[in-house]
């Protein structure tokens, strides 16, 4: 067993942390939780951002260069994830979609054509993509997907309503769940599409979230004629794609939300240094002591959790429904470490960014927010559950759910 | 990056399971739980003969000279077993003391010994009144020029009863760092004034006991490792220690995730096994996480032992061991929970696993203890 970065793996390391602190955006304030004000100019950032690591040479570290990649392995990408997770996530959070499902899927399930046609400019930059799974009745059942897809000579027309779409406001293209056979048991009816947010007939609608912000959306298709050659696979695979995707985004993920998660202890050290509770630092008292010293166990079993599922990955394994603890042990203990940091403000835990007894900028105050739908994106706590008692445990499905799915 | 078992990992693992399967039954657990030797000599005859006693000793003490980590790969199946007897207390305790602090001349008695499963040693460290913090130590040693005088009680000595020495932790000077003046001790249990007596505690399979010393006289040769540091040597026993308890709590909790999952796949009620209930499966689901994540910590802090730099190596320890003995506590219970009232009952052999749980979760510092090692060590 052996933890550690080869030497040639650290070297790179250091290139790309050195690349880095030279090729920031200017006038970004990594002290700020969000540096930009609109949807659009975060969205515009993080394709500058990601044109400036496409031409350094650090875009799609494992992808083959004929698709634009770089041609490296898969260690490379997660170092370099894993260093902009820790330097500057907010750069990369409109693209976590696009990178973490769109390119995957395309990659693995797409066709040479649809390869050679998005993938580059996905990692140039020039696109973000977005991802319509859910729908009003389509939640933790998304095989329940509804929209219709009705082929009409070389095109689709679609109908239907996505909803949680997040960032399809400022999307390129959409990896869309249609129904393409209402016929058949539900999951079987399914088709995978590449769907072009700007044609006529796609509307989005921003829904504001308990954050105050809209990184939500639903988008509304009425008519959209989609050209036959966006179908990813063949007719009724979309549920399969689907799954893998959904365990696509999972490897990556674990290992690089233990680096982001890694910048926030030290946050939270530090602001139990300065902040004080009945005139002495938090850090003096012995409950929050324990609490900060939990967060640090959860982040740091996150961390080797991650790094022991992608070296099995690296021996040649496919993303299997394991992946399903990794999404368990990012999304519940941030829960808990953003209630704890804000049980450790006291009465000011309730400020919000913008005042002068702003404890760091409100990053706490929005991570707390934010961290109540890390149970329910990407797969809820539930359903995790469900994957991994039934297809990794080997525990029965329920009567009901066994009978409809036969 | 490589975190999986070797070839030699994966067949250690395997005779370590075949092991524990043909020679230690539960039939053989639930006779030691009770029996107040807590062990039988050709049992562990047959440890030595695998040559799990050597694992970790030194080629030069007739050891196999392996990592941590290795040894890991056995304990974690020796938990799984809930295996009764003196090998935690010999080979994780008393032979890294005198690894860490011997002289050769020691460790050619000792380490060769313990390595040939000739003999059994134990580490005298608890005290009455020292709570979570194994750094207490105040049973007193005077000297009178010529070797010391131990007087005090030692308290939760694992296996005292069956060892042939006794690692024992006194306080040979008084001072403000309580981590200063701290001396080890090499005593035979046999010497005069000392008397043991068994604790009845909970996890019949570790037996536990409460040792007085009364004027004890040890010579100069008894003295392990430089005296009035012993605490610097101790502190690094006791984190390989930690981490070894980490492996047997993560085999512990496997077994229990295990038990739990197979009765949900039979146990029929409402015309149904109880494991297509959400209820039951979201328990099964849970345990299963927190014992995957207890084994990927658990080898990261057994391989840090040996390849990281000290801090990081103390700082996984401590981790690992708040995390591992909250898993197998809540695992272990959880089991009993899916098992329902079969898991209430003597018979049923969950109880034996959430016994050796709380055992293994307040030795060598509970979850809370390690906890404040872990924000000392990250924020001072």
């Amino acid at each position: 067993m052996d933890f550690r970065f080869t030497p040639e793996q650290e070297a790179f390391r250091e290139e790309f942390v050195s690349w880095l602190e030279k090729n920031l955006p200017e006038g970004w304030d990594p002290s700020r939780y969000r540096n930009y004000e609109s949807f659009d100019e975060w969205a515009r950032a993080y394709k500058d951002f990601q044109k400036r690591l496409s031409d350094g040479g650090y875009a799609a570290m494992h992808y083959p260069h004929e698709v634009g990649g770089q041609g490296k392995t898969l260690m490379e990408e997660v170092i370099v994830l894993q260093t902009l997770a820790s330097a500057c996530m907010e750069l990369r959070t409109p693209g976590i979609i696009t990178h973490g499902m769109a390119v995957p899927t395309i990659f693995h399930c797409g066709n040479e054509d649809q390869k050679r046609e998005f993938l580059p400019k996905i990692f140039d930059g020039t696109h973000i993509w977005c991802q319509g799974f859910s729908e009003p009745n389509a939640g933790s059942d998304v095989a329940n997907v509804s929209t219709r897809a009705v082929k009409e000579g070389d095109h689709y027309i679609l109908n239907g309503q996505k909803v949680w779409t997040s960032f399809a406001h400022v999307s390129d293209y959409c990896i869309i769940l249609v129904r393409t056979d209402p016929h058949v048991k539900k999951h079987k009816g399914l088709s995978y599409l590449l769907l072009d947010m700007k044609l006529p007939g796609v509307e989005v609608r921003p829904v504001t979230q308990i954050t105050g912000e809209a990184e939500f959306n639903e988008v509304y298709m009425e008519d959209v004629r989609v050209p036959v050659e966006m179908l990813v696979g063949q007719e009724g695979q979309g549920w399969m794609i689907a799954i893998t995707t959904l365990m696509f985004e999972r490897v990556l993920g674990d290992a690089t939300m233990a680096a982001a998660y890694d910048k926030n202890i030290a946050l939270l050290i530090d602001m139990a240094r300065q902040t004080k509770r009945s005139g002495r630092p938090i850090i003096e008292d012995p409950i929050f002591r324990q609490q900060l010293a939990q967060a640090y166990i959860d982040v740091m079993v996150l961390k080797y959790h991650g790094l022991r599922n992608l070296s099995s990955q690296l021996q040649g394994g496919t993303p299997g429904p394991e992946g399903s603890i990794g999404k368990l042990l990012w999304s519940e203990p941030n829960q808990r470490i953003t209630e704890d940091a804000l049980g450790m403000q006291g009465p000011t835990s309730q400020i919000m960014s913008g005042s002068p007894w702003s404890i760091q900028d409100g990053f706490w105050q929005y991570g707390f927010l934010r961290s109540k739908g890390n149970t329910i994106e990407a797969g809820s706590s539930e359903i995790q559950r469900n994957i991994i008692g039934e297809r990794v445990l080997g525990l029965p499905k329920d009567i009901s759910r066994a009978a409809r799915q036969e | 990056m490589d975190i999986k078992f070797n070839e030699d990992q994966i067949e250690i693992a395997r005779q370590a399971r075949r092991f524990c399967e043909n020679e230690s039954p539960m039939d053989y657990v639930r006779d030691m739980f009770e029996d107040e030797r807590g062990f039988k000599d050709d049992i562990w005859t047959k440890m030595v003969e695998m040559g799990w006693t050597a694992i970790c000793i030194p080629e030069a003490y007739g050891g196999l000279e392996m990592e941590l980590l290795d040894l890991a790969v056995v304990l974690e199946e020796m938990g799984r077993a809930v295996i009764p007897g003196p090998f935690f207390s010999t080979v994780l305790l008393a032979a890294e003391a005198i690894k860490e602090a011997g002289s050769d001349a020691q460790k050619e008695q000792y380490l060769a010994g313990i390595a040939a499963g000739e003999i059994k040693g134990t580490l005298a460290l608890y005290e009455p009144d020292g709570g979570a913090d194994p750094g207490y130590i105040q049973m007193d040693a005077s000297t009178d020029g010529d070797g010391f005088t131990l007087n005090g009680t030692k308290l939760f000595v694992p296996d005292a009863h069956v060892a042939d020495f006794l690692v024992c932790a006194a306080r040979t000077e008084a001072g403000n760092d309580p981590a200063q003046g701290i001396t080890l001790f090499i005593v035979d249990p046999k010497t005069e004034g000392i008397s043991v007596s068994l604790l009845p505690t909970m996890d019949g399979t570790r037996k536990l006991c409460a040792v007085e010393f009364k004027g004890t006289k040890v010579s100069q040769e008894g003295i392990l490792g430089e005296p009035n540091n012993g605490w610097a040597s101790l502190k690094r026993v006791l984190q390989r220690a930690q981490v070894g308890l980490c492996a047997e709590s993560v085999g512990g909790a496997q077994r229990a995730m295990e038990i739990a999952t197979e009765y949900a796949k039979i146990r029929i009620q409402f015309d149904q096994p109880i494991g297509a209930f959400q209820a039951i499966k979201h328990r099964c689901a849970q345990m299963f996480v927190e014992v995957e994540s207890a084994r990927s910590i658990l080898y990261y802090a057994a391989w840090a032992q040996d390849h990281e730099d000290a801090k990081a190596a103390e700082i996984a320890a401590s981790v690992a061991k708040s995390h591992c003995s909250d898993v197998y506590r809540n695992t272990s219970a959880s089991c009993l929970q899916v098992l329902g009232g079969t898991g209430f009952s003597w018979e049923h052999d969950i109880h034996l696993y959430i016994k050796r749980a709380k055992a293994n979760e307040v030795a060598l510092g509970d979850p809370v203890y390690h906890r404040e090692q872990v924000a000392q060590l990250i924020a001072g």
